[in-house]
């Protein structure tokens, strides 16, 4: 590969880059003049160099440690998954429940999702493969009941994390969202500090809503983290880029398949490195 | 949103800025193709396919005469929303249901509404006078017959499952069997969600709509998807020869630029509009309405 001189077609491309992994034009843009910006102070004359600085740019916005779950060895923990239609809120929270298990944790799962049909026959499939049992009601009832009785539950029985699951809601339907907040109300009524995290799950492949997404399902529901599904498909996820540089909060977990083990800790570096074709070991020599 | 809000208002301001005469110039189309291009980005619509539009859109443009009435802003906004509206499809089409029984299958990506929708639909055709069949193809998803199921029961619409580890392939073709018996003449065929990069499962949708010959097959799209629709879109297309798309979730407020990005490769009508969770929430889909809500007009 012969050497490339810096030109604005260089930029252009790593632009086109930033906008087909989905985060957005704007910040696409932003962060391509702060590259240009960079490349410019550190004298950066190839082309080779600039993927690296790239990557060490978007890490510099991710942080560089996984954010671990913020449930406390000792006391019962409340957790909450709540995203839009379809995002993968139930696989992911049978998913959690298996790899809390497989810490030692004792868990509890909640059927929190009483309206589409067939939610609570789902989640209960997954609490049998994670042998994790699940507090339930009669499809239509009220889920901030069900998390009351799960809470409740998970005191008696001596439990360290009651996983709540929430229906899918599009974020401008405002009645939904006050459901949300009945449902922490009536957690943080209960437990100190509860609900200790609110995971916002987001499908990969979504484009610009996701920043929407994340500024409403905040509002209501006091987001604490991102877990971003379905990185499994070609999809890059690039709007967690955009969510943590605009409202700071971090992806907690990945979702890479449809089966119980496919929920991964969030890295960064792996992230960057699929998102902007570059190889790890390469950036790292190169920074 | 108002007239001058979104890409009209910056439109306006880039032609502010140029001192408008009688005919567009091309630079004074090249700054308005700018503020197009980051509007349908920002909106969703593939990088690709916008930049193909705004070539088209450029050449239609360049050298126009500014009609009296309006001002170049809202002149270069009428060239984009009617070039939108012609790609997105004119007008809004319908099922092909003239098989007996006529055989609708539903693809795409999981979790993108393919299984609300065949109850939606049910209920469609049934208004249509006809008696549809709902078939429970997924045999991967937990808990998706029952959620069928349900569906069937609140809408009393017949559900043909079999237990047990039942292939996809053969449930669908004895559902043909099935549907002749209860004098069903629609069948619906629910599958799994899969990835358009999952080459097993790809290949078993191939297998199935080789043992069933639909005369529909459906792409169900999340209206909120991003950048990667048009793959998605090629990947299904490619495997089975799309007749038609349906774009759930536009109760959501996403700009929805995906339904370009997918008529753009696929080249099959959007034939439906998923707008809520209920069963009677389809629309059909109306090109124009969509172009202006890509615009955010
Ligand atoms: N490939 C892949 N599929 C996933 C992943 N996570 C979830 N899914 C699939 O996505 C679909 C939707 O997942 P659910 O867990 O039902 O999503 P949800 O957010 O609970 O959906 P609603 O409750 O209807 O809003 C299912 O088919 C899941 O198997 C993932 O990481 N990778
Ligand atoms: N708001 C809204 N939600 C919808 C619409 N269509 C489907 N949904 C919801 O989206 C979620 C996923 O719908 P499903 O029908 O289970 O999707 P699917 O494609 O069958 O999912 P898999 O079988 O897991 O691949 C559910 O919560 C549905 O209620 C729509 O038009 N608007
Ligand atoms: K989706
Ligand atoms: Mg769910
Ligand atoms: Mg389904």
């Amino acid at each position: 590969t012969g050497r490339r001189r810096l030109d604005d077609a260089l930029f252009d491309e790593l632009e086109e880059l930033l906008i087909l992994a989905d985060v957005g034009v704007d910040q696409a843009v932003e962060w391509v003049e702060d590259l240009r910006k960079q490349a410019r102070e550190r004298g950066v004359r190839e082309a080779g160099e600039l993927r690296p600085l790239l990557r060490e740019l978007l890490l510099d916005v991710l942080g560089r440690d996984s954010a671990p779950l913020q449930i406390h060895p000792g006391s019962l923990s409340v957790v909450l998954v709540v995203g839009v239609n379809g995002a993968g809120k139930t696989t992911t929270l049978g998913k959690l429940a298996h790899r809390l298990t497989g810490e030692g944790r004792k868990v509890l799962l909640a059927a929190g999702d009483t309206f589409r049909a067939g939610a609570i026959e789902q989640l209960h499939v997954w609490g049998s493969r994670a042998q994790v049992d699940v507090i339930r009601q009669q499809q239509g009832s009220d889920p901030a009941a069900v998390v009351f009785d799960a809470i409740q539950a998970g005191r008696s029985r001596g439990v360290d994390v009651v996983l709540c699951d929430t229906a899918g809601r599009l974020h401008n339907k405002t009645n939904l969202m006050a459901e949300l907040e009945k449902i922490r109300r009536v957690a943080a009524r209960e437990v100190d500090g509860a609900p200790h995290e609110v995971l916002l799950v987001i499908d990969a492949t979504t484009g610009q809503n996701a920043l929407t997404q994340a500024e409403l399902f905040s509002r209501s529901a006091g987001v604490t983290g991102v877990v971003l599904t379905k990185l499994d498909g070609t999809a890059k996820g690039g709007m967690a880029l955009t969510i943590r540089r605009r409202l700071g909060i971090p992806v907690k977990f990945v979702g890479v398949g449809e089966g119980i083990e496919d929920l991964e800790p969030f890295d960064p570096e792996i992230f960057v490195d699929a998102l902007l074709g570059t190889d790890g070991a390469e950036g790292r020599e190169n920074s | 949103m108002g007239m001058f809000e979104g890409l009209a208002g910056r439109l306006q301001e880039a032609f502010a800025r140029l001192k408008s005469k009688g005919k567009l110039s091309e630079a004074d189309v090249d700054e308005a193709m700018k503020e197009v291009r980051r509007a349908l980005l920002a909106a969703d619509v593939n990088f690709t396919v916008v930049r193909d539009f705004v070539a088209r859109v450029r050449e239609r443009a360049v050298g126009q005469e500014v009609m009296k009435s309006l001002t170049p802003a809202q002149q270069v906004i009428k060239i984009v929303h009617d070039e939108l509206t012609a790609l997105l499809g004119g007008k809004p089409s319908t099922l092909n249901l003239s098989g007996r029984p006529a055989v609708v299958m539903l693809v795409g990506l999981q979790g993108a509404g393919k299984t609300t929708t065949a109850g939606k639909l049910a209920q469609w055709v049934r208004k249509q006078g006809r008696r549809p069949l709902l078939v429970a193809a997924d045999v991967y998803r937990p808990a998706a017959v029952r959620q069928l199921q349900t569906l069937g029961e609140a809408l009393k619409v017949p559900v043909f499952s079999v237990d047990g580890d039942a292939d996809p392939v053969e449930i669908s073709k004895s559902s043909l069997e099935r549907a002749s018996q209860e004098g069903c003449d629609v069948v619906l065929v629910d599958t799994a969600g899969r990835l358009h990069v999952d080459d097993a499962l790809m290949e078993e949708l191939e297998r199935m709509k080789a043992a069933v010959v639909p005369g529909e097959i459906l792409l169900v799209v999340d209206a909120m998807t991003g950048q990667s629709a048009v793959e998605v879109a090629e990947a299904f297309h490619g495997r089975l020869g799309l007749t038609g798309a349906i774009f759930t979730k536009l109760d959501g407020d996403t700009k929805g630029g995906a339904a370009l990005s997918i008529l753009s490769v696929a080249g099959c009508p959007i034939k439906f509009a998923g707008v809520g969770e209920k069963l009677d929430a389809l629309e059909p889909f109306y090109p124009d309405r969509m172009a202006s809500r890509i615009l955010g007009m």
